[in-house]
């Protein structure tokens, strides 16, 4: 089994799934900090998909895009968690 | 022999990810669900990366998946760490079976800054 056979048949399953899980997660919240929660692991686990099809496709001007990600993922959390903080103190 | 490598590091990676996934859906409490995203997953996002660079095997690419690795490793806890001050604040339940909240009558409940004065711990509390 070839390099790029494996990634694609064993690796990209098991990250697909993990997409699956955490998105019920996502869905179910209950409250708006789990879903943030969701959502930054949702990214971290698209960094990881970014990565094995990069390797695939042997492209590495794809991990340009999960440096990005990287940033949107931590930027969006701390925003949220900066926001909430102070809509608690408001009321 | 290359191949090998690259296959077990990206199958830990894959697999770290995975049981962190589990455990976002299934752990009973935001607290505990917030312990297990940051550390496994980061474990899971390294080690691909790790796969990455010895795949591609260039000076360049090398560099820039340290940079991102360096990057994850500097961030997910501050990240962690300002979501759960903001579960806390926000009044976020702990779970039924959670022994001690350390967190409680130590801090400023309209400018949440820590006063350290409000109700300090007993000993037996410390002794835990």
């Amino acid at each position: 089994m070839s390099l790029v056979n494996y990634l694609q048949y064993v690796i990209l399953p098991i990250l697909s799934i993990s997409v699956i899980l955490v998105f019920i997660r996502f869905v179910k919240g209950p409250r708006i900090t789990d879903r943030v929660v969701a959502l930054d692991q949702l990214i971290t686990i698209a960094i990881a998909i970014i990565t094995a099809y990069a390797m695939m496709s042997k492209q590495h001007a794809f991990l340009d895009v999960a440096i990005i990600m990287a940033l949107i993922g931590f930027l969006g959390t701390v925003a949220f968690a900066y926001y909430l903080e102070k809509k608690e103190k408001n009321e | 022999m290359n191949d090998i490598i690259i296959m077990v590091l990206s199958t830990l990676g894959a697999l770290y990810i995975l049981v962190a996934s589990v455990g976002v859906l299934r752990m009973p409490d935001f607290y505990l669900r917030l312990s297990v995203t940051v550390k496994a997953a980061t474990l899971g996002i390294g080690l691909t990366l790790a796969a990455a660079a010895l795949f591609f095997g260039e000076t360049a690419v090398t560099t820039k998946l340290v940079a991102i690795i360096l990057f994850l490793l500097i961030t997910a806890p501050v990240a962690a760490h300002m979501i759960g001050r903001a579960a806390y604040f926000t009044g976020t339940k702990l779970w039924k079976h959670t022994n001690f909240d350390e967190l409680k009558g130590q801090y400023n409940e309209e400018t949440h800054e820590l006063s350290g004065k409000a109700s300090s711990p007993s000993p037996e509390d410390k002794s835990n």
